[in-house]
């Protein structure tokens, strides 16, 4: 049985829908990621798990429990707050064993709680320090101690890492995902960052204006997006516009394609056709094309120059814009220029075609 | 439907805790600020001979206002001194908050805001009394003066006349007036004044067209601040006015305190306060234009 | 040539001020130049003059209560401002600041009509009191407003999140962050309520607070020294005062982390 079933959930604010008929399950030990841009609804989302809003109509059940009316100080969910929320009045040991305040441990017991929960998020040591006198990084490790002390069921954090710089970021993506297999808690994170969501979720549910556009794992929303829009959203896609009838395709630039069910999202018709820019290469004299793909002329419109890879825009001959293409920079491939002619290979099984109305 | 009334539920169980929250405060303004506003309003309609007073609703109070030249030539006087006041307040004050937001390092402004201010936290009563020991025929401003051989005799037109009220009311309310004009000051995005002299404006030009404008708020709330207190400023008058330096406080007390006729004080001041209010509104509608882009 | 004038006008400023001190140790009783030489005497004469005492201590006690209560009516005021919505909060809260602007006189005639005329009350220290809470209030909920617009809203949502209750949060988490702005609350209503003149004069009864006392020495020349002495006094322990509020508000936003924007108002 799932650990968090969020049914039919509406939340209004005023003439505002914030949450339209959201429903979903989270099991027991999930990395569950909430992703989408913002103001769709995620922070409300999680704060309807918590117990700081409540619901307008709909159920939340934790481990079968309902939720409704329980007010957030007695629920088993902790929280991550995107500010941190370290009291600035205490020290960071005050800070991680504020929720054992009531507990029946002894002052003893209390001290082992506090300094197990440091050590476990690597602060070893810091339990005297004022709480202002922290790094971003170390207050963001103090507030998931903070959470985790009284082992709740459900630990949710909300875009805990976007206050901190890239490098950090990266680092502390790792050491949640970590320090989550090691509690063995469901953790909720609320992210805007699909790549972040994408690295660290077992499962990611992708919100649009307050309704969830897709419930899967990372390979299938990215392989697999349900709509234009989360196709848009994970990763990077380029459309070129198209006409179907059945299986058979027609895109401008590319030509006839016959399409394998999977392929096909959506009404025929008018349709956008989606392609990643890494089932695209261009063809240089070391290589060979495979047999099943095919090429189009085309020229190199702009390019970005990342190192390990270049980014090409390439405009097809008979395509209204150009399509995106990645390539790895191999040694002794040279980096095309602006105005050189590309010849563009393509797979036909991997382009997507996304119907009008979605 | 259900939707619909939990939220309204929610919604009213915030609305609820925020009017209890207020309710104590603004329960007490009303009973002890606007209730006696409203009980002053009718009683101005009252009557009083030596002690008994007579309820039956009159205008006779207001009738006398309007014809007695004195009250007039108080009320009017009054203004005068206030807007003098407020006038010379505002042109004093402007440099200082922009010196303090301009020319002093983001870490002292707050000290130089503290400095501004302590003066007028001092005792209000001596304050007054010492600028008629500084302005007086035997004070300190003309001892100096003639002991520099600057001046003969001794000036005495800086005491005991509207001058010297104009003088001490303007002292009384410096840090009144800087304080909205600074914060108003420090509002202004400091890349606009780049901009303005990025586009070849010079910098007398930038000030009347960039910072003059986008300071407007403040000034009028300076204006505001400084003028409404000001008339019905009582102490100043008394001390530094002389006879023809007092002020239209001055007979709403003598009214109410010596006279025994507090009909005819309640009306003074509700006439005073209706003046008051009437032209705070007309400035606030003449200065729409500048407050909008400026406002919070 | 700005900062010249700047300088020219905190002279400006501050001249009375530097005066008291000046004539409140010189030996002359006549309030000019030049001095005569120095003494203690006014300071002395201070000590022994009783009725002087009974004002201070009047002062004082209506200082104090009217202190303690419009800090108390600031915090529900800033708290409802800051953290509630609700129908009606611009004006409930705009009337509540009202006074601030209101010449004191109209405010001292308005109450005494009540008080006196309508329910035929004696006046008392009571009636003073309740007068100054009314124009403290708005000074105590300005402050106390920055107070709250600083305090994080997540920082109480944690401690419930982490199991305390409405009350227990306030107890331990809202009220020690905001207790700089109540200090310095408790100290600029404090401050105001004993300089608070106009008012004092219209609704004391037998008991005049150190103001009214004050105004009353203003018309024996023969004291004005002593008067001088007095508000040498008057002046350092407001200038105390108010120092120690400035270092308190300052603290409490050092506490929040914020960087400091400017005063009191
Ligand atoms: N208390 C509230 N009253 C009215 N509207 C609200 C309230 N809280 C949130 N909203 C609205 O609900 C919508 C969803 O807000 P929410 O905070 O959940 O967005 P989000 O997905 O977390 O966005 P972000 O990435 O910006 O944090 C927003 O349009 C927001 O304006
Ligand atoms: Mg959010």
């Amino acid at each position: 049985m799932s650990l968090i079933s969020i049914e039919n959930v509406h939340k209004h604010y005023g003439d505002y829908h914030a949450l339209r008929d959201i429903n979903l399950e989270v099991g027991q030990g999930e990395f569950f990621s909430l992703l989408g841009p913002s103001g769709c609804g995620k922070t409300t989302l999680l704060r309807t798990i918590a117990g700081f809003e409540d619901v307008s109509s709909g159920q939340v059940r934790i481990g079968g429990a309902s939720m409704i009316g329980v007010p957030a100080n007695q629920r088993p969910t902790n929280m991550v707050f995107q500010s941190y929320a370290i009291f600035p009045h205490m020290s960071v040991a005050e800070n991680v064993g504020f929720g054992l305040r009531k507990s029946s441990l002894s002052g003893a017991e209390k001290a082992t709680a506090v300094g197990e929960a440091l050590e476990m998020v690597g602060l070893n040591g810091f339990g005297a320090r004022a709480a202002h006198a922290l790094s971003g990084g170390q207050r963001q490790r103090v507030a998931l101690a903070r959470a985790l002390i009284l082992k709740p069921k459900v630990l949710l954090l909300d875009e805990p890492l976007s206050a901190l710089d890239k490098k950090m970021r990266e680092q502390m993506q790792s050491e949640l995902r970590r320090l989550q297999r090691q509690v063995g808690i469901t953790f909720i994170l609320v992210t805007h960052d699909q790549e972040e969501a994408l690295i660290m979720s077992d499962r990611i549910a992708v919100m649009f204006d307050g309704k969830i556009a897709q419930l899967d794992p990372p390979p299938q929303l990215y392989t697999r997006p349900a709509n234009r829009q989360v196709a848009e959203f994970i990763g990077v896609m380029t459309f070129l516009p198209g006409n179907r009838r059945a299986d058979t395709l027609e895109v401008a630039g590319l030509g006839h394609v016959t399409l394998s069910p999977d392929q096909i999202i959506g009404a025929e018709g008018d349709v956008r056709v989606g392609l990643r820019p890494e089932s695209m290469t261009i063809l240089f004299d070391d290589m060979a094309a495979e047999p099943s793909n095919r090429v189009a002329q085309g020229t190199v419109e702009d390019l970005a120059y990342y190192g390990d890879m270049t980014m090409y825009e390439v405009r097809l001959a008979g395509a209204p814009r150009p399509v995106t293409v990645s390539m790895r920079n191999l040694p002794g491939r040279p980096v095309l220029a602006r105005g050189d002619a590309a010849r563009v290979v393509w797979d036909p099984a991997a382009l997507m075609a996304f119907g009008p109305v979605d | 439907m259900i939707d619909q009334i939990e939220t309204g539920a929610r919604v009213n169980q915030e609305a609820k805790r925020g009017w209890v929250l207020v309710s104590v405060p603004l329960f007490y303004t009303i009973l002890l600020m606007a209730a006696p506003l409203t009980a002053i309003f009718v009683f101005s309609f009252w009557s009083q001979d030596f002690l008994t007073l007579d309820t039956t609703m009159t205008l006779k109070n207001y009738r006398e206002a309007f014809s007695e030249p004195l009250y007039a030539e108080l009320l009017s006087r009054s203004i005068g001194i206030a807007g003098a006041v407020t006038l010379v307040t505002v042109v004093l004050a402007f440099p200082v908050a922009y010196f303090v937001s301009f020319h002093v390092a983001p870490e002292r402004k707050s000290l130089w805001l503290f400095l501004i201010t302590i003066p007028f936290w001092t005792s209000y009563l001596l304050r007054i009394f010492l600028w008629k020991v500084i302005l007086g025929f035997n004070g300190v401003l003309n001892t100096s003066l003639q002991g520099i051989g600057f001046i003969e005799e001794p000036l005495t037109f800086i005491l005991y006349n509207a001058n010297a009220v104009v003088i001490t009311l303007a002292h009384a309310f410096a840090p009144f007036a800087i304080l909205p004009i600074f914060v108003a000051l420090e509002k202004i995005d400091r890349s606009l004044l780049e901009a303005a002299r990025d586009l070849g404006e010079n910098a007398v030009m930038t000030f009347v067209r960039v910072t003059l404008p986008l300071a407007m708020p403040g000034v009028v709330a300076a204006t505001l601040i400084v003028f409404i207190p000001t008339v019905g400023d009582y102490v100043t008058p008394r001390l530094v006015g002389g006879p023809n330096g007092l002020m239209i406080a001055n007979m709403i007390q003598t009214q109410f305190l010596r006279l025994n006729n507090a009909p005819m004080g309640a009306a003074l001041a509700v006439i005073a306060m209706t003046t008051v209010t009437v032209m705070a509104l007309l400035l606030l509608a003449a200065t729409r234009k500048w407050m909008r882009g400026g406002g919070r | 040539m700005l900062r010249a004038y700047v300088i020219v006008f905190l002279l400006f400023l501050y001249a009375p001020i530097l005066l008291l001190p000046v004539f409140a140790f010189n030996s002359g009783t006549v309030i000019a130049f030049p001095l005569d030489g120095f003494t203690l005497h006014w300071f002395a004469e201070l000590a022994v003059t009783k009725a002087l005492h009974e004002a201070v201590v009047n002062s004082l006690i209506i200082a104090a209560v009217t202190a303690v209560i419009s800090t108390a009516l600031g915090v529900a005021a800033a708290r409802a401002g800051v953290r509630y919505r609700f129908p009606g909060k611009a004006a409930a809260l705009g009337l509540i600041m009202v006074p601030l602007v209101l010449p004191e006189i109209i405010v001292a005639v308005s109450l005494l009509v009540v008080v006196v005329q309508i329910m035929g009350w004696d006046l008392s220290m009571g009636t003073i009191i309740a007068a100054h809470v009314l124009i403290c209030t708005p000074f105590a909920t300005a402050i106390l407003n920055a107070s709250f617009q600083n305090l994080d809203p997540s920082l109480e949502e944690a401690a419930v999140d982490l199991g305390e209750s409405r009350s227990s949060t306030f107890r331990l988490i809202t009220l020690p962050l905001i207790m700089p702005g109540i200090i310095a609350a408790l100290l600029i209503s404090f401050t105001i309520s004993l300089d608070e003149f106009i008012i004092a004069f219209f609704l004391s009864g037998s008991e005049p607070t150190l103001p009214v006392y004050i105004w009353s020495m203003l018309r024996f020349p023969r004291l004005i020294p002593v008067v001088m002495a007095l508000g040498t006094i008057l002046v350092v322990l407001s200038v105390l005062l108010l120092t120690l509020a400035e270092i308190s508000r300052r603290r409490g936003l050092r506490r929040a982390g914020v960087k400091d924007k400017g005063g009191f108002l």
